[in-house]
This record gives structure tokens, sequence and C-alpha cells, in this order.
């Protein structure tokens, strides 16, 4: 237990105000990120992930939100096991055709109003899978979509971004 | 000196046809059988011990071909065979070797080849909803279009008998991972079977590759499983590079050691965090997680991508390190292994840890081999296998790889191959920022000539990747096979399960860690 102790305390607290590196203007994501669960949310803002054809990259970095450097906890933003407590479904990979009825059903179990976030890529546009037998391309050909996060995979901050601008309802395609 | 081809020529005699002028590396011995030596062959080959690498099929009008690629230690041989287009169709090696069980499936699924004598043709990938006659990898399939939808049916495997129940999961999980469906019989707490259910994320990877130019091909490659992302493009590359003679740099094949030592740091680093926290231990996932996460960012600052994905390409790499890239790495690996060890330590003092990962789904020596296990899976196990060691590329052959083996096949052993595999690539890159050659980091490539193959094996953090690419008459991709560590070790996943309690599934399942994409393809 002692170890556990200095270890947690050697660490620290490592949380970092979330800045965009990609964009030219750095601009604080997370204070208009915070304010926005809050007031739209009710300060919680309760997320279901569904990997619906992806390659796992995307998910790699939805985990990412999680970890103790972005934290996503502390705007109020957590991922939940069922669709039914969501208020929003973050949607990754080319829809396959083998989970085309997964997401839908999903996407019903979703209570309204739901927004819908299409992640990566691939969830853009179908990436590099395009549309085939099995890839129906991106998710907005199989459930409606209202914003859209490209990069492949994006990173944490990139999603932070995207989940931001969905809720303020400003992305378009 | 080949152990494999002399198995072969004394079980076959003259009906083995082997052949050099096709197949490169050269290294990989490649014959052709009659159809019905396809069997004889494999009882050769598990005569002498080797493992199944892979099965699969091609079209190659107007016949099909059949593949079975063995390994022995740094040895590798494909057994080929043909049948008709009008009854296509070969004898079934399941009986002979486990891991055939799926390929076979695959192969009548997706080719429409039928695998004579095979004890179960449920369609696997393709599901009950498609058309029957729809044959993806055939020639005169247009994929372009969408499958029209049928009503149709699975049958699952059924268990009876008083307190028998049976729990569903999936395709959608509790969390954020890949979907795939698991159904479990259980009496009380107690697993009796699970049966898997995956093919949701199927992408018609292989055969889109047949659509896309030799150099446009790395990049579907390296999102085949997205977490081992730069293995599979190095695996991609080095068969394109054996087809076409191309002579790497040195320096390349270091930097993609380089970052494919980094990726099994950092998907180890990630999987260890994720184990303790399905054994209720959040204290590793949140510390691990951090130093995964510092990995990342180095990544994106020296090579431009916190995975490196597209860092590799055929000829060689696309981004270099500097003096300063040198030191950058070897501050942060020294901060990295410090904190390591000393969560190390606090993994092994924990006992309501030890509780649960000893004796938990535990995969016997004698069952990986019959799997065919690689990868972690086959080394927590008892199986030495790793093909850093037995099909080195540089500088791996200039290293001496410590492989961690070990024989409890429980989850506590499939959690220490990766502790040490993280100390051994540690010492691995310093070994590299020391030692890397100057020079070029990458060499212009030709197009394969038409009718040849290629063939590669790279060890990435799972185990063994496999690609096999076949030139068509023109030149183009005529196939690409991939194999991924997946999809032999999934099934380790069902085997290793049995007996355990259903609340241990989840510690189980994510101490394999499979990756559904790189299976479903
Ligand atoms: S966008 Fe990239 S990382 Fe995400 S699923 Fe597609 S290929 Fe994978």
């Amino acid at each position: 237990m002692i170890r556990i102790l200095r270890q947690i305390f050697r660490t620290g607290v490592i949380t970092e105000d979330v800045l965009t590196p990609e964009d030219e203007h750095i601009e604080i994501v997370g204070d208009r990120l915070e304010e926005a669960v809050k007031k739209l949310f009710r300060g919680s803002l309760t997320i279901r992930q569904v990997d619906a054809g992806s390659c796992n990259g995307c998910e790699l970095e939805i985990h990412a939100l999680n970890n103790s450097i972005y934290n996503c906890e502390r705007y109020g933003i957590h991922f939940t096991a069922s669709p039914r407590f969501a208020d929003m479904l973050l949607v990754t990979g080319p829809v396959s055709r083998n989970m085309e009825i997964a997401l839908k059903r999903t996407y019903e179990a979703t209570p309204t109003p739901k927004l819908v976030v299409a992640v990566g890529n691939c969830g853009c546009n179908g990436g590099v899978f395009g549309e085939s037998y099995a890839s129906l391309g991106g998710i907005d050909k199989v459930i409606p979509v209202d914003a859209y996060i490209k990069g492949c995979p994006p990173t944490p901050t990139a999603l932070l971004n995207g989940i931001l601008k969905a809720i303020e309802g400003k992305t378009k395609p | 000196m080949s152990m494999l081809k002399d198995a072969i020529i004394s079980a076959l005699g003259a009906d083995a046809k082997f052949r050099d002028d096709y197949q490169r590396p050269t290294s990989v011995a490649f014959c052709t059988v009659p159809k019905d030596k396809f069997t004889e062959a494999a009882k050769a080959m598990k005569k002498s011990y080797a493992f199944l690498a892979a099965e699969w099929a091609t079209e190659e009008t107007p016949w099909f071909g059949i593949f079975a690629c063995y390994r022995w230690r740094e040895e590798y041989l494909i057994v080929k065979t043909i049948t008709t287009m009008d009854d296509p169709a070969f004898p079934s090696i399941t009986k002979k070797y486990l891991p055939a069980y799926r390929f076979e499936r695959q192969i009548h699924s997706l080719m429409g080849i039928m695998p004579v004598g095979h004890p179960d043709l449920r369609p696997w990938i393709k599901f009950e909803d498609w058309p029957e006659d729809a044959y993806p990898l055939r020639k005169n399939f247009d994929s372009s279009k969408p499958l029209p939808y049928i009503k149709g049916d699975y049958e699952w495997i059924k268990a009876d008998g008083e307190g028998v129940y049976e729990i569903p999961v999936g395709p959608v999980h509790a969390g954020i991972i890949e979907p795939g469906h698991f159904r479990f019989q259980a009496v009380g707490e107690m697993v009796i079977n699970l049966e898997e259910r995956l093919g949701y994320v199927h992408k018609g990877i292989e055969k889109r590759f047949e659509s896309l130019s030799w150099k446009d091909g790395v990049k579907l490659a390296a999102r085949v499983s997205g977490d081992t992302t730069v293995a599979h493009s190095i695996a991609y590359s080095m068969a394109v590079e054996s087809m076409t003679h191309c002579v790497v740099p040195e320096r390349a094949y270091w930097l993609r050691a380089l970052f494919l030592e980094r990726e099994r740091i950092a998907n180890h680093l990630g999987d260890l965090g994720a184990i303790c926290n399905d054994a209720a231990f959040a204290f590793m996932l949140y510390q691990l997680s951090y130093l995964k996460e510092i990995m990342l960012r180095t990544n994106y600052r020296l090579f431009g991508h916190r995975f490196i994905m597209d860092r590799v390409m055929p000829g060689g790499a696309t981004v270099d390190m500097d003096e300063q890239g040198k030191k950058e790495i070897s501050a942060e690996l020294d901060r990295i292994a410090a904190d390591f060890e000393r969560l190390v330590v606090i993994y092994d003092e924990s006992s309501s840890l030890e509780d649960r990962v000893r004796d938990t789904g535990r995969l016997a020596p004698e069952q990986a081999r019959q799997l065919c296990a690689v990868g972690i899976t086959a080394r927590a196990s008892g199986i030495n296998v790793d093909c850093r060691l037995f099909n080195p590329f540089p500088p791996y052959d200039r290293l001496e790889i410590n492989v961690p083996v070990l024989i409890s096949g429980d989850v506590h052993a499939r959690v220490w191959v990766r502790v040490e595999e993280i100390r051994e690539s540690i010492r691995i890159i310093r070994f590299i920022l020391e030692n890397i050659p100057e020079g070029n980091i990458s060499a212009p490539i030709n197009k394969p000539a038409p009718d040849t193959a290629g063939f590669s094996a790279v060890e990435g953090w799972r185990g063994e990747i496999i690609y096999w690419l076949q030139a068509g008459p023109n030149g183009e991709i005529n196939r690409c096979m991939v194999r991924d560590p997946s999809s032999v070790n999934w099934i380790g996943l069902e085997q290793a399960i049995q007996g355990n309690i259903v609340p241990d599934f989840p510690l189980c399942n994510k101490s394999f860690n499979q990756s559904y994409s790189g299976h479903d393809l």
C-alpha cells in the first residue's frame, strides 16, 4: 500500500489544459466544453461509443480521453455501457455490412434528443475502406449524423474539440 | 538443410514439385502437390512437429489454388494444390490441424471451395443474411455493389441439462471495444462452453487490396488493425520488397525496428493497465496509460503521428530520426523504465491481484500447441516462437533477443510475458539509438513481375503477422492474404475460458486482447 501511495504522490496531478496543437490559433477548449456541458446537459454528458467497423485505431484515441492527462470526466463527460442512458453516440468506422443492424438498433435504443458524432475519416466517408460489398461507407449512410470529426485517427484533442462543436451544433460535413 | 522440405520429399517423393522461381524470398520453400496428396503433406508436417501458420485460397483462372503454410522454428514451407472451377473442392486438413478449422470455413464462405471432410461447414465471416452464392474473393464477384439481404439462420452450439443456461453477449459490448458476439453456456457461475461469433467488422480488406496499386496497398495494410499499424505496414512492405528484389537500406530497417518496438511497448503498457483494471485495480490503469500517453506524444513530436501510422512503405521508411530525437527518446525511456519498474513491484506484491490472475483462463501448453498459437499467447503457454528470433531483419539479427517463455498459460503468464517484453524492447531501442547506421532511409522500388508471389512474417506486438502477395498475369495484385495473429489465437480464448467463472471472462479476454478487425478483415 505504501508503495502505491508513494507512486501516486510521485506522479502528482498530471491532467492538462486542453490546447489544440493542430490549430494555428491556440485556444483553450476545456473551459468552453465544461460550460457547454453544464448549460446544455446539466453538467453531465453521457456518451455511448459504437464501433461500427473501425480498424480499432479510433478506439485507442477515444480510450485516451479517459486517461489522466485528458481526463474528460472533469468536464462532466463520461462513457456509458448502455445506449439507453446516452446523450450522444460516438460512432467509428466505415459501417460494415455485418454491423449495420446492430448500429441501427443501438441508435433506436438511444433516447431522443440524441446526438450522433461520426468519428475518423472512416466514420465521415468510409476512409480507405470506401464502399463495397462489405463496407457501407460513412456513418451517415446508415443513421443520421449531427457532427463529423476527421482524422485517422483523430487525436484526443481533436475528439474533445469535435465533441464541443457537436454540442454547440456548429459542424457541417 | 531444410527439415520440412526433407519431410515432404520423403513422404511424397516426386509428387511434391518444389519451385524456387515463383515465390520470394527463396528461403521459404514452395511446392505443389496433387490434390489427393494435400492431407498427406499435412500428415508429414504434423509428424515433423510443424505448426500450421495459415491456409488460404486464390483464384488463378481456370483453377483455384489452395495453400497451406507450415512453420517449424525458422523454416516456413508452403504447400499448394489446385482444384478445377467446375468442381471446387479440396481435402480438409482440419482433422490434422485444428487452426484449419476456421481457415477452411473462411475459404468455403468467401471463395466457395468445399473442404471435403470438414466437420462444421457453417459459414464464417459471411453472415446468414448474405446470399449463399456470394463469394467475394472470386474474380467474377462485383465487390462495388452492395449485397442483397436474404433470410437465414445461424445454428448455435447448444447445451442441455439441469441448470444449464445461456448468456449471449454483443456484438455491441459494454465499453470502448470492438464488436463481436460471445455465447456462453454456463451452470451456476461456471462456463462450460464459449462460442465466438466474429466477422462483424469484416470490411472486405483482402478484396480491396486487389483493386489497389502496390504503392497504395501499404495504406490499407496500415489499417488492417489500427493498434498494429507499424507491424502490418512492415509486413506488407517486406512482402513487396521480396518480390521486387528491392535492397532496403540498413538504416530504414533499423528505423522500422525502432517503430516496431515502440508500438510493442505502448500496446503492452495499455494492455497491462487494462488487465489490472478488469481485476478492479484501477490504479495500474491510470499509471500505465499515463506512460503510454508519454510514448504516443513522443511519437507525434518526432515522427508526426501518435501511432507512427504511414511511416513505413515499400522500399524503406518515410521519416528519419536526428540526434535531438535520439536524446529525446533516450530521456523518455529512462523515465518510463523507472516508473514501470516501480509499478511491476506493486503488481508483484499485490496479493488480491495475484488471486485473480493466477490459474485464471489457463491455456495449457498442449492446447496451445494443438491450436498452433502464436505471439504472447503462445509464449505464455510454453511455446518458444518469435519472428524476431527466427526470421530476423536488421538489427534483430545482431541482437541476442531474449524471448520470455512461461508455461502456466494463465492470465498471469500473459501479463508476465508482456512485462518481460517491455524490458527487452527498451533494451532493443537503446541498442538502436546507439548503433543505428547512417545512410538513406528508402530505396526506389519496381513493380513486381507478373505471376510471382512474395511472403513475409513479422513479429507484431500480438505475435506473428504473415503476408502472402501474388502478382497476376499483368503484374497487378491478384491476391493479398493477410494472417493477423488474432486469426489463430481467438480459438485459444474459447479453450481457456472453459471451467472459469463468468465474471472472469473480461479479465481473460483482456489478457488475450485479440484484434477483431485483424481477424475479420
Ligand atoms: S479513421 Fe483511421 S484509425 Fe479510424 S477506423 Fe478509419 S482507418 Fe482506423
